[in-house]
């Protein structure tokens, strides 16, 4: 019961604090949005994918887990869970994008005389754009609205017949939020610079997205991890597999950041080469320099040692480390579209992803409040402890 | 394989009980002593207790990977690791380093304009090299490390032993062990209801 209480007041301060910090700064961009909207919208979409790829990766790290199944996922579950349930709000967050979209998208302006857009302009319009945009949401949202109340469900009765829909929903679910999350990729982004084209870069925002979740799993579960039920099933092994996954989702990000540059350097065609022309000259090329050293160079050498996997105070911070060089990564896509010539930082940029960072973590800590930490009804769950009992003995 | 006869949990004891009468005279040297179990649960619970007990150097065989046993027969860190990182190493250099010797040094050819020393078209092999340097050296390392290819090895003799491999569970105290003691380790076997209990020869 003490733990009960003491895990509820850290939640309530968590969210009231989130909540203030996030509001504070929510009333700040606003009255950015007025002195230079461009700037605004840009700064706004960064927070948007940032906070966007941790709710959707937890969708689709959550359906991983569903397929693969192990330990691993079971402790970090209820936190994708809660991610996922916040899909909503990232509905509604969407909204001042739809807004934003004359500042954000050459292509929206009637007047261009570019014969390129006029061709895309049958995909590349508003109402289509928009629509679009609720339908990526409506999947989204239904996605994990099923897998959340089905756990819940599992909660309540320890039916195994609802396990095995979450597992049957998970296969074509990956697929579905692969088609979707391309499809929204392109959209949101890729046309900031509409000449520009990757047929990677959806997969490429889809691994950003599991490597954001997941690394945001593994800071939630360290901070909750000496709560009960969690802390008596949580062991070094787990934060081993977990830090094992990150390790395999940061070489992936390097494997398709490298795949999209390798194959632009070597047709070095004028509209592909433009996209990387922007973001590797004027000061942009220290960033992509960080990028490759701390989005992929000291977090692979650090996660190859299985010390610092197992300690989930390192692998926190790590974790941490990753989280924030995700928003690095984004900045880098992302503002090089307004600012082509040479690199500009806006206070924008930092204070616009607080804001919603805010809104989103106190939306999270109210939504895990009420919710046990473990799926202790699920059969798998009931099975893998009592394989541990019986190996305890 | 074995040419002694199969015996039951009783007649093995009176065996070996003869030959330790024997042995306070002659004492010849002995591999250890070896415990047959029925379930993986016994061989846990086992292997745990001789822990417990302050035996340290011990092995189990299993016909399955059992969860926890390595940690608890106290399975050492391994070498591995740092040879794979280095034969990994070792295999990103000689990759990039072929192919900037190849087309900066020895072979200089002007393909498309671009600079001889195009790295971002040498990496794919690079990491293919590390790839394949690093995998080697595990596959070899392991073999090596354990010693393989291994022949004969004294725990062969013990009864039943080819069992191991399908439905029996083993735990070998070794007479390296330096709480070792042939009666007294034996009788601490025999505690933990073993099916069986026999000496291992060298």
């Amino acid at each position: 019961m003490m733990n009960a209480e003491v895990s509820r007041i850290d939640l309530d301060r968590i969210q009231k604090w989130a909540l203030i910090v996030g509001g504070l700064a929510a009333i700040v961009s606003v009255a950015g949005a007025f002195l230079d909207p461009r700037q605004f919208f840009h700064s706004y979409l960064l927070a948007f994918l940032f906070w966007l790829g941790i709710t959707l990766g937890s969708v689709a790290v959550l359906m991983l887990h569903h397929l693969v199944g192990g330990m691993w996922g079971f402790v970090i579950q209820r936190v994708l869970e809660t991610s996922a349930r916040l899909l909503p709000l990232m509905a509604l967050l969407v909204i001042p994008i739809l807004i934003g979209l004359p500042f954000l998208y050459e292509w929206t302006h009637s007047d261009h005389v570019d014969p390129a857009l006029e061709h895309k302009s049958l995909y590349l319009n508003t109402p289509f754009f928009v629509i679009r945009s609720v339908i990526y949401f409506a999947v989204w949202i239904l996605l994990a609205y099923l897998l959340t109340r089905w756990s819940r469900q599992v909660d309540e009765t320890g039916d195994g017949g609802l396990v095995a829909r979450m597992e049957k929903l998970s296969g074509p679910g990956l697929v579905i939020y692969a088609i979707t999350m391309s499809f929204a990729a392109v959209d949101w982004v890729m046309s900031l610079e509409p000449h520009w084209y990757s047929t990677i870069f959806g997969m490429a925002f889809m691994v950003g997205q599991g490597l954001s979740a997941l690394a945001f799993a593994v800071v939630a579960v360290r901070v909750l991890s000496d709560r009960k039920p969690l802390a008596q099933i949580i062991l070094p092994k787990q934060f081993h597999d977990l830090g094992n996954l990150l390790l395999a989702f940061v070489m992936l990000w390097a494997y398709i950041a490298f795949s999209q540059f390798l194959i632009i350097w070597s047709g070095n065609i004028p509209e592909e080469a433009v996209w990387y022309q922007h973001r590797l000259q004027g000061g942009w090329q220290w960033i992509a320099l960080v990028l490759i050293t701390f989005h992929f160079g000291v977090p692979f050498l650090l996660l190859l040692q299985s010390r610092a996997k197992k300690r989930a105070s390192i692998l926190s911070k790590i974790a941490i480390g990753l989280l924030l060089f995700r928003v690095v990564d984004l900045f880098w896509i992302v503002a090089p579209a307004l600012h082509r010539e040479s690199f500009f930082i806006h206070w924008l940029d930092i204070v616009i992803p607080v804001a919603v960072g805010g809104i989103w973590l106190g939306a999270f800590a109210w939504r895990l409040k009420g919710t046990s930490l473990l799926p202790l009804r699920d059969p798998r769950l009931v099975e893998a402890l009592s394989y541990r009992e019986e190996a305890a003995l | 394989m074995d040419e002694r006869p199969l015996t039951g949990p009783g007649e093995t004891t009176a065996v070996v009980g003869h030959r330790a009468s024997a042995a306070t005279r002659i004492e010849p040297r002995i591999y250890g002593l070896m415990a047959e179990f029925e379930t993986p649960d016994q061989l846990l619970r086992a292997a745990r207790a001789a822990r417990e007990a302050g035996y340290r150097t011990m092995d189990a065989f299993s016909p399955f990977p059992i969860e926890g046993l390595h940690e608890e027969v106290g399975f050492h860190r391994t070498r591995l690791p740092a040879i794979v990182l280095i034969a990994g190493t070792v295999g990103a250099l000689t990759g990039f380093g072929l192919q900037y010797w190849v087309s900066k040094i020895s072979y200089p050819l002007n393909i498309g304009g671009r600079p001889l020393n195009s790295w971002p078209s040498f990496i794919p092999v690079t990491f293919e090299m590390t790839i394949l340097f690093a995998a080697l050296s595990a596959v070899i390392g392991m073999i090596v490390l354990n010693g393989l290819p291994m022949p004969y090895h004294p725990v062969f003799g013990a009864p039943r032993f080819a069992q191991a491999s399908q439905d029996r569970f083993f735990l070998a105290i070794e007479a390296e062990d330096p709480k070792f003691d042939r009666e007294e380790t034996k009788a601490f076997l025999e505690s933990l209801n073993p099916s069986a209990v026999s000496e291992v020869d060298l």
